[in-house]
């Protein structure tokens, strides 16, 4: 069963922990090394399994001692593993490259516990990422991301102040209760079925009550580890308080581990079982993060939360993908174009988010702060900085040539041959909004200082330069995927079309941004129309307001949790009375 | 009422004990002790497949038992991380609360 080339995926999940290991016996002074030769090693392991499945199109697998399902583990690489291993591998060179500024023990001095502890967990996300990636049961699947959520956590409090702690206690309980309830629907499988492997689930599942009840608390389990809203509550002060290194590997990657289980799950394992409407409900949360998550980032008046509240309304477009996935099953279509929009997507917003992240720690680190209303000026002081945020802005809404374009062709594409129109909708609702946050953030940053900006710190240029080039590839993401994706609906993607929607796009957020974020100065002569439309402008606030407040109460621990258990019932009441 | 029957029982009370500790509790240091309640339901519900499964004549299924001891050190390391990270944040701003909006 072991196929030729298995080895690499014991070396995909096995090169991060030996380094890990290797850096605590060396200690902080030589962590950082030991780290980037490790990345660097990890990157060709990921080549080459990207080499091995998804340029020669077969599939890697490794049977642990030589044990098969059900008795032994099997680890697998297909197209989705090779893509995501490798798209991590690229975002964890990036922040490693990007984080020498941050983490570097400079020669002769005092190595400091804080760059230990980086390196070594930087290391520790990527292992359990990687096993995630490849595993093929459920129960590994919970061991690796347990691994993956207990070195996350100390990412986000790693400078050591008490709202970090807060944030990263807060984050590591709110995980505790949905691994309990993902651990819950492996064991019910297991007594249902006497195994936990996903290949022989497929085979022997049915729709039956204890399947049902299995796969809601599965699927609630991770949702609460992915900070699906309304499940979000630890997400932002996690990602908004962690250095930015960590919040570009927390908000980039760690979310993805637990969505590409659900992937797994919904798609693989139990296709039969899930119904068109309960992925419909997955789709309907989707849905309610991306508008609600994107008006409050609009209202942010800090930086780094506006990012923040960006993922939170990021990870509803990665569960666009699964009622799409089921309307095709559901009509004994190939599911293969919602799969692969829905990776396209994960990977475009890992690159984008994570640049995203670095250039707003840049600027923090330079301007000394980050609240967006005195940032005029700063993009005269670091021009480079403020390109890499709006190349990962445009990367994120969605405009040609990004990964996110493409899926969301594919997306409208398989909106419209499963009749699900309302999809369609919401997506160009949300980079509506994208383009909107984006906008606001550049005039803020455009804007001509009264004085030039004096910086604390210089900008330092390879961070810049690991910055630019995740956003850039984020950016060239659609070629790649246009190229290696045959469908129909990509011929003649990137024509003149996509440029006039551009325009839409940036104008129609700008207008939304006029309406609901914060205040500009207004430009000379335009004060007459600024007035003009004021009354408009406090409406739109006040509805603005009413959101930050709803979703200020749903972040209380107490709605969450209650939310969680709502969630589990939910679907299992979706799925039980669609079959 | 047979044996597994009443483990599974006594197991679901664990589950919803649990459960509800975890949500109205606001200690951070009772909510991990809640967790720990949960999760040992959970384990007393994969002890009781275990023994269910003997019945095809074995003294009881070995695979759930190997499932159960990993995720009891899984659970046992997530508790002591826990402890730590409020131990430090206790030590840091002097209060345990976790509010969001807490001094």
């Amino acid at each position: 069963m072991t196929t030729p080339g298995g080895m690499l995926l014991v070396l995909a999940v096995m090169l991060p922990v030996i380094g890990l290991l290797a850096g605590l016996v060396l200690g902080g002074r030589h962590a950082r090394s030991v780290a980037l030769i490790t990345i660097a090693a990890g990157l060709a392991v990921a080549l080459a399994i990207a080499d091995a499945v998804l340029v020669s199109g077969g599939q890697l697998a490794y049977v642990l001692g030589g044990w098969t399902p059900p008795l032994g583990i099997l680890l697998r690489a297909d197209g989705l593993s090779a893509a995501m291993l490798l798209a991590g591998a690229v975002v964890v060179a990036g922040i490693a490259v990007y984080a020498g500024q941050d983490f570097g023990t400079e020669r002769g001095a005092p190595e400091s516990r804080k760059s230990l502890a980086f390196w070594l967990l930087l290391l520790a996300v990527w292992a359990g990422l990687n096993l995630v990636f490849v595993t093929r049961d459920l129960f590994t699947g919970y061991v690796a991301l347990e691994m993956l959520t207990f070195a996350a956590v100390p990412l986000v409090c790693l400078d050591g102040r008490g709202e970090t702690i807060r944030a990263a206690l807060r984050y590591l309980l709110f995980a505790l209760a949905g691994s309990m309830l993902y651990l819950l629907g492996v064991f019910l499988l297991y007594g249902m079925y006497g195994t936990v492997d996903m290949a022989l689930l497929a085979e022997r599942a049915g729709p039956n009550v204890t399947t049902i009840a299995a796969i809601a608390l599965l699927t609630t389990g991770l949702l609460a580890k992915t900070a699906l809203f309304p499940l979000h509550l630890w997400l932002p002060p996690a990602h908004s308080g962690a250095p930015p290194a960590a919040s570009a590997i927390l908000s980039g990657l760690v979310v993805k581990g637990s969505w590409f289980l659900v992937v797994r799950i919904w798609l693989d394992v139990f296709p039969g079982v899930v119904t068109v409407s309960s992925a419909q409900l997955l789709a309907a949360f989707g849905a309610a993060a991306i508008l609600a998550g994107n008006v409050v980032a609009l209202r942010q008046q800090r930086l780094k939360l506006l990012v923040a509240y960006s993922t939170v309304a990021q990870i509803g477009y990665l569960f666009v993908m699964f009622p799409l996935a089921a309307g095709f099953v559901a009509l004994d279509l190939d599911a293969s174009p919602a799969r692969s929009a829905g990776l396209l997507q994960a990977i475009s917003h890992a690159l984008a988010k994570a640049a995203m992240f670095m250039a707003a720690g840049l600027i923090y680190r330079s301007v000394g702060h980050d609240r967006i209303a005195e940032l005029a000026g700063s993009a005269r002081a670091m021009p480079m900085t403020v390109l890499t945020f709006a190349i990962a802005g445009i990367a994120l809404m969605g405009l040609p040539p990004s990964g996110a374009y493409v899926a969301k062709k594919l997306f409208f594409d398989a909106a419209a041959a499963t009749g699900q129109g309302w999809l369609a909708i919401v997506l160009d609702a949300g980079a509506f909004l994208t383009a909107s946050y984006t906008v606001l953030v550049l005039a803020h940053a455009i804007r001509p200082a009264a004085s030039p900006m004096k910086l604390q710190k210089p900008v330092s240029r390879v961070g810049e330069i690991a910055a630019l080039t995740l956003a850039i590839a984020s950016l060239l993401l659609g070629f790649v995927a246009a190229g290696m994706i045959p469908h129909a609906s990509l011929a003649g993607a990137f024509t003149l079309d996509g440029l006039v929607s551009a325009l839409v796009l940036v104008l129609g957020g700008a207008a939304v941004a006029c309406a609901l974020g914060l205040e500009l100065p207004p430009l000379a002569g335009g004060r007459n129309l600024a007035d003009l439309l004021r009354p408009l402008r406090q409406m739109t606030v006040a509805i603005g307001g009413l959101v930050v407040r709803a979703d200020g109460a749903l972040r209380q621990w107490p709605v969450a949790s209650i939310a969680l258990l709502g969630l589990a019932i939910a679907f299992a009441a979706a799925i039980a009375t669609g079959a | 009422m047979d044996v597994p029957t009443l483990f599974g029982i006594c197991a679901a009370v664990l589950v919803g004990l649990g459960l509800y500790g975890l949500i109205v509790n606001p200690q951070p240091l009772r909510k991990i002790l809640a967790f720990n309640l949960m999760g040992n339901g959970i384990f007393m519900i994969c002890a009781v497949i275990a023994r269910r499964g003997a019945a095809a004549g074995f003294g009881g299924d070995p695979v759930p038992q190997a499932l159960l001891i990993t995720a009891i050190v899984v659970a046992f390391a997530a508790s002591a991380l826990a402890v730590a990270t409020l131990l430090r944040l206790h030590d840091e701003t002097g209060s345990t609360s976790i509010a969001p909006d807490a001094p």
